[in-house]
């Protein structure tokens, strides 16, 4: 199909890109990679009037560490990060999970900014972004606001951005020398959105887990904290086994039918995932 | 004066010199295509051309009641809105039966919906205007008052007394039914030391071709005649279908493809609204243009392999098989299909089943049926696959109740070369095959036995993988018996046309067209080998029904096993007039003339005497030197159909490692190798490239590819994020090998090799992940083998132990 009509316009300034999302409303919206928003005009999904390019924003690129926080530009692309020394060494976290994220033409140009704004629950950032608790820096007509990613999340494609607000940077705590962290995914292809899948922190304390911070992808309308699963690993002596994992994850989320995929297959995946974080970080501890 | 040419007739050296046959020459496209001159449908544009969107049922069965096109109609840039019923004034339905087959049915197809839509996605209303997204934006301002109706949309369900019946004049929705009965099934069955059963179930796919389908049709009302350029694999084919259909003459008909970006078999099935596109612009006398887009494809292209299989093997104590069973039933979508009949899929599973192997009882029925689905259509491998499948297991089965190895019982069972030729239980002919020299080089190549120890090995560290071997027939080039009867107005005879250039080069016009495969490069080989002249100095022209002689165009493997030999035909023929007029011209005997590198040699001395040049210029521009009674023929025509030859036959044996994470439920790919016998191989680049694309397809099918539809006929994953094609990523190396015995019927001896990697690919997964499962005692009956799927063969496997079962 072909988009229904719209206009465009390439802001030069930060300013100007927020006074055009003031003046147009609910009809303008900002357009970084394109990779998830062009998908969507195409496919009539939606019919914003306006598109603002904000990929002249040079403002909003770039990827470096100050102190205890990694900074990452909204219009970082997905290359970058992926292969951002950085990042590598600060965030080694979303530098596993990068690896999941998109094809390489789409990681050519989708964008980190993007796809934590665009909140699609199967996408692998904003988990990671939870996890880690990451500060979203987002512009508006009266300035800046910080927002914890835990609390940016809101539901299936829903964040508490306002319409006129810009997503301009992501501040992420350094991850601490020690901590343990995994990333899991299972998707049919690689390159693929995930159909089930976490991000992990925690520390080993006495032999047990704690600290244990877990964000599950594929599995419910939004990245959140699972704090079931956190609390029946934490508590155990040894390892759980897949059924209480999956009675755990049943409590902090709720899972649902797709085509070709049961409820009652994800929590099971998700459940295996599990296991093979905690053992790999178990392992590495 | 044959250089072990297998055939005396031939110039020496032709078909096993150092001549451009049998040489890894790359694909004549290959560098235009990349360098972006490709000229597809898309890429064309006429003057006063309109842009065509349809408008399709959203429901799988729907009375259609009135409809309000006034705001569409209004929409500035919309030139037409045009209704199914307005388009049927002047274009006659579609009908798809074939008339050999008793009791064959189908109800009479409208191009476009008039009273009742029978699928969604079946086109209703087309919209006219200056560009696609205005005709998608007038679209959506139709109004239909759509009375929805029960839909059915599973194979099992369709034959029960109250299912909905899609044609109300067919009573019920049963398009036909086959029985075979060979031998006496139940004596063997009786008699059986071991029986062995298994029921399959195939979820239907779509065969995704990179440049979905298109077309410009441009109505001349000057002449009466049009013009179409078509996203298509057979342009004789669809200007039959016009001529008919619109009532124009056929020589005022021209269906030109230009070049076109895969086919599989989608492109050569008929579908109404392409039909409505030429109606539609004989009805505005403009040129237009209609571009399936992604999402409209997956709901108007064919759908293809929705079949349901039980079967059975009974073998004796001995391990040879004396029985087969196979009862299949195939969901055929909406209607049949015009002229390629979708009961093809359950023909060829019943007659094909078991066709390597030695046996003599078999009881076979195939019952096919109407859906609310897009129709079903021939797509690669068609009904192959099913057979391959169902023996296959089935051997695996036997092998291991009898505690053999699958291979032995392979090798053991398998048709003799001394029994060729040989007609199987089912009714498929034999003429020529080479199973067990292909076993023994694919057992050879994937190193067998060691991957065996290996299996075993890991199987006691929890590891399981799995190893298949699948052996199959592939049915290539059919021939005028197998079309004929049917009175469908398929041309399986095709032409061509090569002549000499007065530079000395040539050019060659076949009626074989090519949407990848590389056929023509082949044909340029045939031309160049048997001329004497490098592949670069012929030039192919092709995929236009004014300009090319007639044919068949490209589907079921043909292309180089018919087009080959009738481009073999006429660069002989091309070769003797050249020949003979060099020797008019230096005044020698043309029998001892032979045409090499370019140059008129005599044989003799081995001197060049004239160059090619010299004979095209003579020709051409010096008739005056030559004799008063001689005639300078330098384009010469052949055709090539075997009148009496149902198919080539072809053959081949895969095998395949796989692991299964018991875990998840995914599959890893380890290996494949694929060893096929196609005859004589013309480019064994553009073969192995034939076999390896066809094996990812076959590895889609199994693994990935799966319509699923809702209980009321709504495709749910009708895009390319939902439905999984194959990709690179996830591929195994595949190892491709060859042997060859030449077509016996024909010069050339190429018989076809398009379908055999997904035949055999399907075959080998459903062989490979069973093996896997089967020490779990679990094992695998859906395909594709999703993740869940797998799981659950598992836990059926479980609760069956702990059950004490
Ligand atoms: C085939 C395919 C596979 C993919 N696979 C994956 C995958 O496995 N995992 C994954 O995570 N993603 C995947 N993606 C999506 C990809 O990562 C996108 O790049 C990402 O989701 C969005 O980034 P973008 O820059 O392209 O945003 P756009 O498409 O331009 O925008 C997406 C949305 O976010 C809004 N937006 C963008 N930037 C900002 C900003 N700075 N401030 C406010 N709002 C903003 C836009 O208005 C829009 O609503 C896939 C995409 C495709 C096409």
């Amino acid at each position: 199909m072909k988009a229904p009509d719209f206009s465009y316009v390439r802001p030069a300034s930060l300013d100007e890109a927020i006074g055009l999302l003031v003046t147009h409303g609910e009809s303008a919206v900002p357009l970084a990679g394109g990779q998830s928003l062009l998908t969507t005009l195409n496919m009539r999904l939606s019919a914003p009037e306006l598109l603002v390019d904000i990929s002249g924003l040079d403002e909003l690129r770039g990827i470096d560490v100050d102190g205890g926080t990694v900074r990452i530009g909204a219009l970082a692309r997905h290359v970058d990060v992926a292969t951002s020394p950085v990042v590598a060494e600060h965030l080694p976290l979303i530098s596993e999970a990068m690896a999941h994220v998109a094809h390489v033409a789409i990681r050519n140009r989708g964008t980190f900014g993007g796809s934590l704004a665009n909140a699609d629950p199967a996408a692998e950032l904003p988990a990671c972004a939870v996890v880690l608790k990451a500060t979203l820096v987002l512009a508006g007509p009266d300035g800046q606001r910080e927002v914890a990613a835990g609390d940016f999340y809101q539901g299936l494609f829903e964040t508490t951005r306002q319409g006129d607000e810009l997503l301009v940077e992501v501040r992420v705590p350094v991850q601490p020398a020690g901590q343990l962290f995994a990333f899991e995914e299972l998707s049919r292809r690689s390159g693929d959105f995930g159909i089930a899948g976490l991000a992990a922190t925690g520390q080993l304390e006495d032999g047990g887990f704690a600290d244990l911070r877990l964000a599950y992808l594929g599995c419910d309308d939004g990245p959140r904290l699972a704090a079931a699963v956190a609390a029946a690993v934490s508590g155990q002596g040894g390892p759980l086994d897949d059924r209480q994992i999956a009675e755990a994850l049943r409590q902090d989320y709720e899972f649902s039918d797709v085509p070709g995929l049961s409820a009652a297959t994800k929590v099971r995946l998700a459940a295996v995932l599990t296991r093979r974080a905690l053992d790999r970080m178990r392992g590495a501890a | 004066m044959s250089d072990g040419s297998s055939d005396p007739t031939l110039p020496a050296g032709i078909l096993d010199g150092d001549t451009a046959i049998g040489k890894r020459v790359p694909r004549e496209s290959a560098k235009r295509l990349v360098a972006g001159r490709g000229r597809y449908v898309g890429d064309i544009s006429l003057p006063r051309m309109l842009h065509l969107a349809f408008l399709r049922s959203p429901y799988a069965h729907a009375i259609i009641g009135d409809i309000d096109i006034s705001a569409a109609a209004a929409v500035p840039g919309v030139t037409h809105v045009i209704t199914g019923r307005q388009v049927a004034e002047v274009c006659a339905p579609l009908m798809g039966v074939a008339h050999h087959r008793p009791g064959h049915r189908s109800a009479p197809q409208h191009v476009m919906a008039v009273e009742k839509t029978c699928w969604q996605g079946e086109p209703v209303v087309a919209v006219l205007a200056e560009s696609r997204a205005i005709a998608e934006d007038a679209a959506e301002l139709i109004e239909v008052d759509w009375q929805d109706l029960p839909a059915v949309v599973d194979a099992a369900d369709a034959l029960s007394p109250d299912a909905p019946v899609l044609h109300a004049e067919m009573g019920d929705n049963l398009a036909f039914q086959f029985d075979v009965d060979t031998g006496d099934a139940d004596a063997a069955f009786a008699a059986a030391h071991t029986v062995v059963e298994h029921d399959f179930r195939f979820d239907s796919q779509t065969p995704l071709t990179l440049e979905p389908r298109g077309l410009i049709a441009d109505f001349d009302p000057s002449t009466g005649g049009i013009t179409v350029h078509h996203s298509g694999q057979s342009p004789f084919q669809m200007q039959d279908i016009l001529s008919e259909n619109l009532g124009i003459p056929e020589h005022r008909v021209r269906v030109i493809c230009p070049d076109v970006g895969g086919g599989f078999g989608l492109k050569v099935n008929v579908y109404g609204d392409e039909i409505a596109v030429a109606a539609i612009s004989k009805i505005v006398g403009r040129p237009v243009r209609f571009l399936a887009d992604r999402l409209e494809s997956f709901v108007s292209d064919i759908h293809a392999r929705d079949h349901v299989v039980t079967a059975r093997m009974a073998v004796d104590a001995d391990g040879a098989i004396t029985a087969m069973e196979m009862d299949d039933l195939a969901a055929l979508g909406a209607y049949g299909m015009a002229r390629r009949f979708s009961v093809a899929e359950g023909m060829m599973a019943v007659t094909m089943m078991g066709a390597p192997y030695r046996f003599e009882n078999y009881r076979a029925r195939t019952r096919n049926v109407y859906v609310n689905k897009p129709l079903v259509g021939v797509y690669r491998g068609v009904g192959m696959p099913f057979a391959c499948v169902a023996q296959e297991v089935l051997a695996d089965k036997a092998a291991a109740a009898l505690d053999m190895d699958p291979v032995a019982f392979r090798r053991q069972n398998y048709r003799r070369l001394d029994e060729l030729p040989y007609t199987s239980p089912g009714g498929a002919k034999v003429d020529t095959a080479s199973f067990a020299a292909c076993l023994d080089k694919l057992t050879a190549a994937m190193d067998y036995d060691h991957l065996r120890a290996e299996q075993a090995e890991l199987c006691g560290q929890g590891v399981w993988r799995g190893i298949g071997i699948a052996t199959f027939i592939e049915q290539t080039a059919y021939g005028p018996p197998y079309y004929g009867p049917s009175l469908a107005r398929i041309s399986v005879q095709d032409g061509c046309t090569v002549k000499l250039e007065p530079s000395g080069k040539v050019r060659c016009i076949t009626s074989i067209t090519d949407q990848g495969q590389g056929t023509w490069t082949g044909i340029a080989q045939v031309v160049a080998s048997s001329l004497g002249i490098p592949v670069d100095d012929v030039e192919i022209h092709a995929g236009d029904s004014a300009t090319t002689p007639f044919g068949g165009g490209a589907w079921a493997s043909r292309g180089m096993a018919i087009g080959g030999e009738a481009a073999l035909k006429a660069s002989l023929a091309l070769r003797a007039n050249i020949l003979a007029l060099a020797g008019a011209i230096t005044q020698a005997d043309p029998a001892k003339l032979a045409l090499r590198a370019g140059e008129v040699v005599n044989m003799e001395t081995g001197m060049a005497s004239i160059s090619l040049a010299e004979v095209g210029r003579v020709g051409y521009f010096r008739q005056d030197t030559l004799p008063g009674d001689f005639d300078v023929e330098l384009t010469v025509t052949h055709n090539h159909a075997h009148n009496h030859q149902l198919y080539y036959t072809a053959n081949g044996v895969q095998g395949a490692y796989v692991e299964v994470d018991i875990e998840t439920g995914f599959i890893r790919l380890l290996g494949h190798w694929a060893v096929d016998d196609c005859g004589r191989i013309i480019n064994p680049l553009m073969v192995d490239e034939q076999v390896r694309g066809g094996v990812v397809q076959g590895l889609g099918a199994a693994l990935f590819e799966q319509c699923l539809y809702s209980e009321d006929g709504q495709l749910q994953n009708g895009t390319m994020a939902d439905y999984l094609a194959p990709m690179a990523a996830e591929m195994p190396d595949i190892v491709v090998e060859h042997v060859e015995t030449p077509e016996a019927s024909t010069r050339l001896g190429a018989k076809g090799v398009g379908e055999a990697g997904t035949i055999g690919a399907i075959g080998v997964m459903w062989s490979a992940v069973n093996d896997a499962l089967r020490p779990l005692g679990a094992s695998i009956h859906h395909q594709p083998f999703t993740p869940e799927r797998v799981l659950d063969a598992l836990d059926r496997a479980n609760a069956g132990s702990e059950n004490g079962t």
